[in-house]
């Protein structure tokens, strides 16, 4: 326990040290965001002043005009690419922006995407794909929400597949037995 | 005098109803979206409702939008019908290809423009698409669409009678199961022509007529179904 705390402590002190200002209060770990993005980074995903205000209060990691990658982009914090990526972006738990300069020919996962540049390649958002006026995707779009401005050029597919729930632990003779109406003839698996 | 101004709206509103122009009458028509659309006037679609009602009776349809991407169309088939959609914004290669001077080669590349598999989507929303293509690429993209659809998946096209030098595209806008919004929007090429009953027949040779309806606006709805037969080796 010690230990850990003293690692944890080491680990805030040293990223204090890089990232002088994190904006809110200093109980957030900066370094490992939790896995699972918190609401905030959905709804202020959704609204230009609100987006705004995420840039403000929260870490967003750019990546700038004149920078081109290539190859596989994985992260646990939210993204605004306004450069060239070409390959896989994951950020499976956080918000993509793409911006207006922005240009990816990738396959995208993310939990929220949102376009003002260009996509090439599928997409796949656990919660929303947002392309907004003079956004372009050229490719199959797979999330629960999809919202497609007037100005918007797409090409390629939506699916808005009911949302995978995640595999329960619980096991096989415990689901068996919920079944509602269980085949008389069939043999019990229980007793 | 009694009631003169009255009178003068009844008399615009039949002449609307008349032309096969309906507005929103109450709250429930009126569109969730932004409030620009309440100035749009919404037209009536007859067969809307029963292509609608074609592809509600499948699990999982798949369908294919030939018109441009239109958000709500998106959310309205995704989310409330649950519908796998292809955009294949057809116009927009058009105007492409006529941009390039390779208009020549539109037809033949038609041939090879839809990916879907044969007999793998149970609708296809042609809008008004048919009347903006030549005759040949009218027919390479027909052969495509009656390659792709399954059988008794539908189709629904929106074909003019009478030629109207209209130089402008239309995005249609779903507001409910029986109503549209036209947008039109700008575009360097006009329509192609007025296809005739006979020709939109041939042109679909492997679906049948389910549906045709004349609104008074001159445009003619037909809702096509492949018949179930041709599926079974009858081909």
């Amino acid at each position: 326990m010690d230990g850990q705390e003293r690692r944890r402590f080491m680990m805030w002190k040293r990223d204090q040290g890089v990232r002088p200002t994190p904006g809110r209060e200093g109980t957030v770990a900066p370094a490992t965001p939790p896995p699972a993005g918190g609401p905030a980074a959905t709804s202020a995903a959704l609204g230009p002043e609100s987006e705004s205000r995420r840039h403000m209060d929260k870490d967003v990691v750019n990546i700038g005009k004149s920078v081109v990658i290539k190859g596989e982009l994985n992260g646990s914090e939210d993204l605004t690419i306004e450069g060239h990526v070409e390959g896989k972006i994951e950020l499976r738990d956080h918000v993509l922006t793409i911006g207006p300069n922005g240009k990816t020919k990738a396959e995208v996962f993310a939990k929220v995407v949102i376009v003002l540049g260009d996509v090439r390649g599928n997409i796949v958002a656990s919660e929303k794909v947002d392309i907004r006026d003079n956004g372009s995707v050229d490719g199959d779009i797979a999330a629960p929400r999809v919202a497609i401005a007037e100005g918007a050029h797409f090409r390629g597919s939506v699916d808005m597949q009911k949302k995978v729930e995640p595999p329960r632990p619980a096991p096989q003779a415990e689901t068996k037995s919920a079944a509602p109406a269980p085949a008389p003839a069939a043999p019990k698996p229980l007793v | 005098m009694p009631g003169s101004s009255d009178g003068r709206v009844r008399d615009i509103s039949d002449l609307l109803s008349r032309l096969g122009l309906r507005r929103p009458t109450s709250a429930q028509d009126l569109p969730a979206a932004s409030s620009s659309d309440f100035e749009e006037p919404a037209y009536a679609s007859k067969a809307l409702k029963k292509f609608i009602a074609c592809l509600s009776t499948r699990p999982a349809p798949v369908l294919i939008d030939l018109g441009p991407v239109v958000g709500s169309n998106i959310a309205f088939f995704g989310e409330q019908l649950g519908c796998k959609i292809y955009v294949e914004d057809l116009c927009a290669d058009f105007e492409r290809h006529e941009r390039e001077g390779t208009l020549d080669q539109f037809p033949e590349l038609l041939k090879s423009r839809f990916r879907q598999d044969d007999e793998s989507v149970d609708g296809v929303l042609c809008w008004d698409v048919f009347d903006h293509l030549d005759q040949a690429s009218a027919r390479a993209v027909a052969t495509e669409l009656t390659r792709v659809i399954r059988p008794n998946g539908a189709l629904l096209g929106f074909f003019r009678t009478i030629a109207v030098g209209a130089s402008h595209y239309t995005r249609y806008v779903v507001v409910d199961a029986e109503n549209l919004r036209h947008r039109p929007y700008g575009t360097a090429h006009g329509r192609q022509g007025v296809l005739q009953n006979r020709d939109i027949i041939k042109l679909f040779a492997g679906l049948r007529v389910s549906d045709s309806f004349l609104l008074q606006s001159n445009v003619r709805e037909i809702l096509f179904r492949r018949p179930e037969y041709l599926s079974f080796g009858s081909r």
